[in-house]
């Protein structure tokens, strides 16, 4: 498999619906590495939505995203092996241990030494001392601390994130938000999802209100997140 | 209306009224008499079952390969028309078979395999119906297997019951009830083709409904 | 590509091996298939010609089913088969790394289930152990390939739990018919190894084509 990389990530008119359903509608923006971008917006807006289309999982019904020069359809395996996502569920083995998740997902994503991989995820989260216990004893905070290593393991290019603030305490929050910032100035090109304006504030270089599957309004630099959102909500109605 | 209906309907129509007189007017067959001639119906019946489960399998692989949603329309209404047609098919079966040698099933190989075809193509419409979205792959995968399953189940009912095969009680075609046979193939082809426009038609309309709704929400 | 089926199916069988929560039952829900089975047909204390072999194929095809759906709901929770068909492995493998650890599961099973019904129905199962093991293994591999990728294809769907049985069984029949009748043939006193060479035979071109077919289909059949 030849590595593939890119500096942008662009999505063009990208619509999706299901049945009689949309849940995107003509969705377009663009962000390059070293960037985070925020898709804000309630729930039902179409940000799982959209990650899903970004992350390669779905396709779109109309429109095309654009990594670099690459599309999923002609990339595919290639491609997916520079996108990292954490979702809404985690995507960890409860009855296996950190350690074994971790080595499982980098020997699948090709690395060499997929035991010394995991060794160093583990340091980086801090979670060596319960290497070896199983996923399901553990608080929804270092489940989601495994789980973000698991998302970064093979050093993905896109890093695609769905709610990551949920059920989390201020310490992981800190943590998290340290740690999107490192993947920013390490080049990474971030995407969060989250109706968490409180905790985006200050994180987001660009920051896409949606609503109803629509991009209701892009703010680059955005500040005051909160009254900027009840703007637009208003406005939408 | 479809422009095609009227005039396809009709020919189908009058076909099959014609059908029954060129029935009466073959000749009996020498040891069952008058019951043998539902087999000028439950022959086409079946020919037209397997030549719609082909067509539903082939626009199922089209469809899984091709993604083209006019050929999921085809494989779904391909799919009805298998049910349909194979119901007639395993009525008038052991109707005949019944009036003929005494017993209703008699486990014989073609009747079986066509039993076993018929219920993947029951399989095929409930998980359309139940399967939620992305049924539609779903279905047609089953579609694909219940294909490439045809010689196994074939050969497997064949010689299920012993490794002997006791020769068919069902005759081979007997080409010499020509007319009335071909002419009662026609019919069920021309019904079979009927329906099945028919039946894409419903499809494609339902398709531009759901675009409607779509292009009203821009 | 070899390396991810054999990751996939080392992670499998760890996780089985923690809990054996499904090896438990489904062996559990194999026999009190086998005894309902028995005090359904068994008249007299003799079970009908050839009961043994077709009670036996049942339990494997029940037991199965029920090992199938546990299985891949153990994927649904989490999420971990979208986070398995989004790593750069190639699909198929995929499919074979759980393809295997459900022969094994199966395989497992199976081990304690031919003695339970050799010694419930007094049949000569062990009589030849080497023709035995050959149609159980080519059964197993046939109903679990079809078995895998239905219930692959029904993670996201709705009722999977009735639609994996209404997709499989009818799919399944030939591998039921030659099982068993293989297996039969097997018990007969003296055994027409010809015939059981058949069957076997028949089950082998049925594991090729099916197989086949699924690495074929998983790809599109998986992608949204």
């Amino acid at each position: 498999m030849i590595p593939l990389d890119f500096e942008d990530l662009t999505a063009e008119d990208v619509s999706r619906h299901f049945g009689r359903r949309r849940a995107l509608s003509r969705i377009s923006f663009q962000t390059r590495k070293g960037s985070i971008l925020g898709l804000l917006g309630p729930n039902g807006a179409g940000k799982s939505t959209m990650l899903a289309v970004l992350a390669t999982l779905m396709r779109p019904s109309s429109g095309s995203v654009r990594y670099g020069t690459h599309t999923a359809v002609a990339s595919g395996a290639a491609l997916r092996s520079r996108i990292g996502i954490l979702g809404h569920d985690l995507f960890l083995y409860p009855e296996l241990t950190a350690r074994e998740n971790l080595a499982f997902f980098a020997g699948l994503y090709g690395a060499v030494h997929p035991q010394a991989a995991a060794d160093a995820a583990l340091q980086r989260s801090g979670l060596a001392d319960r290497a070896d216990d199983p996923v399901a004893s553990f608080s929804r905070g270092m489940r989601q601390r495994v789980a973000l290593e698991r998302a970064l393991i093979h050093n993905p290019r896109l890093v695609l994130l769905d709610e990551p603030f949920t059920g989390l305490d201020d310490a992981s929050t800190a943590a998290l938000i340290a740690r999107l910032q490192g993947l920013r100035e390490s080049g990474a090109i971030v995407v969060v999802a989250t109706h968490d304006l409180d905790l985006a504030e200050g994180l987001l270089d660009t920051a896409l209100f949606l609503r109803d599957g629509r991009v209701a309004e892009a703010v680059a630099r955005p500040d005051a997140l909160r009254s900027t959102y009840r703007t637009i909500m208003r406005r939408s109605t | 209306m479809p422009k095609w209906f009227v005039p396809l309907a009709a020919a189908t129509a009058l076909m099959f009224a014609a059908s029954p007189f060129l029935i009466a007017n073959a000749p009996y067959e020498a040891t069952m008499g008058l019951v043998q001639k539902i087999f000028y119906y439950h022959l086409p019946s079946a020919w037209v079952f397997l030549l719609s489960a082909i067509v539903c399998g082939i626009a199922s692989a089209r469809f899984l390969f091709g993604g083209s949603p006019r050929q999921d329309r085809l494989a779904y209404a391909a799919a009805e028309l298998t049910v349909l047609f194979g119901a007639i098919v395993l009525v008038t079966g052991p109707l005949w078979a019944r009036k003929a040698w005494g017993v209703w099933w008699q486990w014989d190989v073609r009747l079986t395999s066509s039993l076993m075809g018929w219920m993947v193509a029951w399989a095929y419409l409930l998980v359309r119906k139940y399967g939620g979205p992305g049924s539609d792959k779903l279905a047609a995968g089953l579609a694909l297997f219940g294909m490439a399953n045809v010689p196994f189940v074939y050969i497997s009912v064949n010689y299920w019951r012993t490794i002997h095969p006791a020769t068919s009680v069902v005759p081979t075609l007997p080409v010499d009830m020509g007319v009335a046979l071909w002419f009662a193939v026609a019919c069920f082809l021309l019904l079979f083709v009927l329906l099945l426009r028919l039946r894409v038609y419903l499809e494609e309309q339902r398709a531009r409904l759901d675009a409607l709704y779509l292009s009203l929400d821009e | 590509m070899i390396r991810t089926a054999w990751l996939v199916l080392k992670k499998d069988l760890t996780v089985e091996v923690r809990s054996l929560e499904i090896a438990y039952t489904t062996l559990f829900f194999a026999v009190s298939c086998i005894l309902f089975f028995a005090f359904a047909l068994v008249k007299e204390g003799k079970a009908p010609e050839d009961g043994a072999a077709g009670i036996l194929w049942i339990a494997i095809a029940f037991g199965g089913t029920l090992a199938l759906g546990r299985t891949f709901e153990r994927e649904r929770q989490s999420e971990t088969l979208r986070a398995l068909l989004m790593a750069p492995a190639a699909r198929p493998a995929i499919y074979v790394g759980k393809l295997l650890g459900i022969v094994a599961l199966l395989a497992a099973a199976e081990v304690v289930l031919v003695p339970l019904v050799a010694f419930l129905f007094q049949a000569p199962l062990l009589s030849h152990p080497f023709w035995l093991a050959a149609v159980l293994l080519s059964g197993t591999i046939g109903f679990a390939a079809v078995g895998t990728l239905f219930s692959a294809m029904l993670v996201r769907a709705r009722s999977r739990d009735v639609l994996l049985p209404v997709l499989l069984y009818p799919i399944t029949v030939p591998v039921i018919i030659a099982g068993v009748r293989a297996t039969a043939a097997l018990l007969q006193p003296d055994v027409e190894l010809a015939l059981v060479r058949f069957w076997v035979a028949l089950l082998i071109a049925l594991d090729v084509v099916f197989v086949t077919l699924a690495l074929w289909t998983f790809e599109p059949l998986m992608t949204d």
